[in-house]
């Protein structure tokens, strides 16, 4: 199936379209976030600027239009500069933990044999920790920081790639056309990039495509677990962080500081949500028997 | 079958070697002063020496197979050191609190795996209309759902607003019953002592500590099951088997029920696996959340507070589950689906 057939079936499909849409919406917010919500000062965006000194969260006023959460950090700027940190960890984890995936994958699978072995037994020993526990061991070891809930995500994160694509290379590794060239003695590299990968890639894209959405709500779980980002950073995790101590609300009213919830946790929300729509879909155009 | 349940077992040591491999390089990673805590057993070791003799006297410095030597005997004797976090040891920390654990475990895995099957069959049967739309959409909804925000917005509503499910594992009142001389704890799981000692007010009260928990850990699993069961089922619904059946007039109740959801069911108990696994990390988000006094939060509060032996305890022990659950769901699969014998 060809890339322009593909888009076009996302495109009319009301449930991918509706995830497209909520994608693009946050990304034109991280690109325009220095206009949306300028900086104090460009060398530390992503430091949530505070309103002033009081410990309790105030609700939407002038200036600051959802709201400040504990510690009057504002929790606009907080959402707006949080969809750059939300995407950068998304992509950059994805994108190297995928990349791990892939490879151990395909070489297993097509050298086989002891290679094969060595490797899917070191599969096996990386799946045997609980992901989040694992995730969160390394991360505290590391130290806190988002770089280092980034290396923890990647090093716990390729197990299932690796699955995924080592099976698909095992069924395609008996076509015809792939034997064919192997028997026209054509160089490994050749075969697995030029026949391999291209057909097995569209079920690990998919499987990318889920993975950004768990892999952001990981990262924000970790904040909230006090191991992610710094205080301070622009991050979701960290916005609901803020917002724990104050959910059972105050005088008066028990929903009294919902804003410092929902708002953040919506966001984390919609996002996970566009990319499982979008991999959803995906899976529907390409497997149309399970839909 | 035999062939494949005794490969089974011949990786297990590997597997586990390979853990404890992993989990000791994470060891590694810290400074000599900060691994102490992991060889230790009492504070009290530690009093009135500096700390380049125990350094040398814990065999810090040593080259790393000699430590890895070390650390693994006292691990094959259930010694993962000292947690500060705790104030006591890590094996004693961590059994204190397994009963909690186990106890939110269980009642959270039987709506998961019934609940998440019923829909996901009804689901299949009424495949492209209405419920099944509605079920799709709810269930990714439901599979996006950051598991801590759900469970704050539950205690925000349920225990914020109409005070039904309070945080916790116990009141106050229950609790003082549960510490009194009279009450005995067969099992350590409140509702099942609750019972035995024919305390009811326990019974209630657990229950009313243990729906949020269980509803949050729940309502992302519940998904996830749905998902599997429904295509599975809509895969055999069309096999040629179920189409004889119904040709031969069966009525479609016993096609659905005896025909296609037994064998639609195999291939479900794999998820089994990657359930325990997401179950065992949601437990620290869900009991963190609740407050409920359980491993999961054991482990939170260790890495909050970087008590290294602790967590690395922990870890260790969630890995040593999981490997014994997927020992059990590999080998049972291999009894039920015939199939699978012969890769």
């Amino acid at each position: 199936m060809e890339w322009k057939e593909i888009l076009g079936r996302l495109l009319t499909n009301k449930l991918s379209l509706f995830g497209l849409i909520i994608i693009l919406f946050f990304v034109l917010v991280a690109v325009f976030a220095p206009f949306l919500a300028p900086p104090r000062s460009p060398e530390d965006a992503y430091e949530i600027p505070r309103a002033g000194w009081q410990v309790e969260p105030q609700p939407p006023r002038e200036g600051y239009p959802f709201g400040t959460a504990q510690g009057s950090y504002d929790i606009f700027y907080g959402m707006v500069w949080g969809t750059r940190t939300a995407f950068r960890i998304g992509v950059i984890v994805v994108g190297l933990s995928s990349f791990i995936g892939i490879s151990i994958g395909t070489i297993s699978a097509y050298y086989g044999g002891k290679i094969d072995e060595f490797f899917m037994r070191i599969t096996d020993v990386f799946m045997s920790i609980p992901f989040l526990v694992a995730a969160m061991v390394l991360t505290t070891i590391l130290g806190k920081g988002l770089d280092n809930v980034m290396i923890a995500l990647v090093t716990f994160g390729w197990m299932s790639t690796a699955r995924l694509m080592r099976s698909q290379v095992l069924e395609i590794k008996n076509e015809e056309f792939v034997q064919a060239s192997i028997a026209l003695g054509a160089k490994d590299h050749r075969i697995i990039f030029k026949h391999i990968i291209a057909n097995c890639i569209f079920p690990v894209l998919i499987q990318a495509f889920m993975r950004m959405g768990s892999m952001v709500i990981t990262a924000s779980a970790l904040s909230f677990l006090g191991v992610g980002a710094p205080e301070g950073y622009a991050d979701w995790g960290q916005m609901i962080t803020f917002a724990r101590d104050w959910i059972l609300g105050g005088q008066g009213s028990a929903l009294k500081y919902w804003y410092t919830v929902v708002i953040p946790g919506a966001a984390i929300m919609f996002f996970s949500l566009s990319w499982n729509l979008l991999g959803d879909a995906f899976r529907d155009i390409l497997d149309p028997k399970l839909k | 079958m035999v062939n494949y349940i005794i490969r089974r077992f011949l990786i297990l040591p590997f597997i586990l070697f390979g853990v404890t491999v992993l989990v000791f390089s994470m060891i590694m990673m810290l400074g000599p002063y900060q691994r102490l805590s992991t060889y230790i057993n009492d504070p009290a070791q530690l009093k009135g020496q500096d700390m380049d003799e125990l350094v040398s006297k814990y065999g810090l410095d040593d080259p790393w197979y000699e430590q890895y030597g070390r650390w693994i005997g006292g691990v094959l004797q259930g010694d993962f050191g000292w947690s500060e976090s705790a104030g006591q040891p890590v094996t004693e920390a961590i059994f204190s609190r397994f009963p909690a654990t186990l106890e939110l475990a269980l009642f959270a895995v039987i709506p998961v795996v019934m609940g998440g099957i019923w829909l996901g069959v009804l689901s299949a049967v009424h495949h492209n209309q209405k419920f099944d739309h509605i079920i799709r959409i709810v269930s990714t909804v439901g599979w996006s759902f950051p598991t801590f925000v759900f469970g704050l917005m539950v205690l925000m509503v349920f225990y914020g607003v109409l005070g039904w499910f309070p945080p916790g594992r116990l009141g106050a009142d229950a609790a003082a019953i549960v510490r009194s001389a009279e009450f005995i704890q067969y099992t350590g799981l409140n509702v099942l002592d609750g019972i035995l000692n024919l305390e009811f007010g326990v019974v209630v009260d657990s229950f009313r500590h243990l729906i949020g928990p269980i509803v949050t850990l729940a309502i992302v699993w519940w998904s996830y099951i749905l998902r599997i069961t429904r295509s599975s089922m809509l895969e055999t619904l069309r096999k040629d088997y179920i189409r004889t059946a119904r040709a031969k007039g069966v009525a479609e109740k016993f096609v659905i029920n005896k025909h296609a959801r037994r064998n639609a069911l195999i291939p479900v108990v794999t998820v089994a696996g990657p359930m325990v696994l997401g179950l065992l990390g949601g437990v620290v988000i869900v009991e963190s959340v609740f407050g409920y006094r359980g491993i999961g939060q054991y482990a939170a509060q260790a890495a909050q507070q970087l008590d290294y032996s602790g967590i690395l305890g922990v870890a260790m022990y969630f890995s040593f589950l999981l490997i014994l659950i997927n020992l059990i769901v590999d080998v049972s699969y291999a009894v039920i689906d015939p199939r699978i014998r012969l890769e």
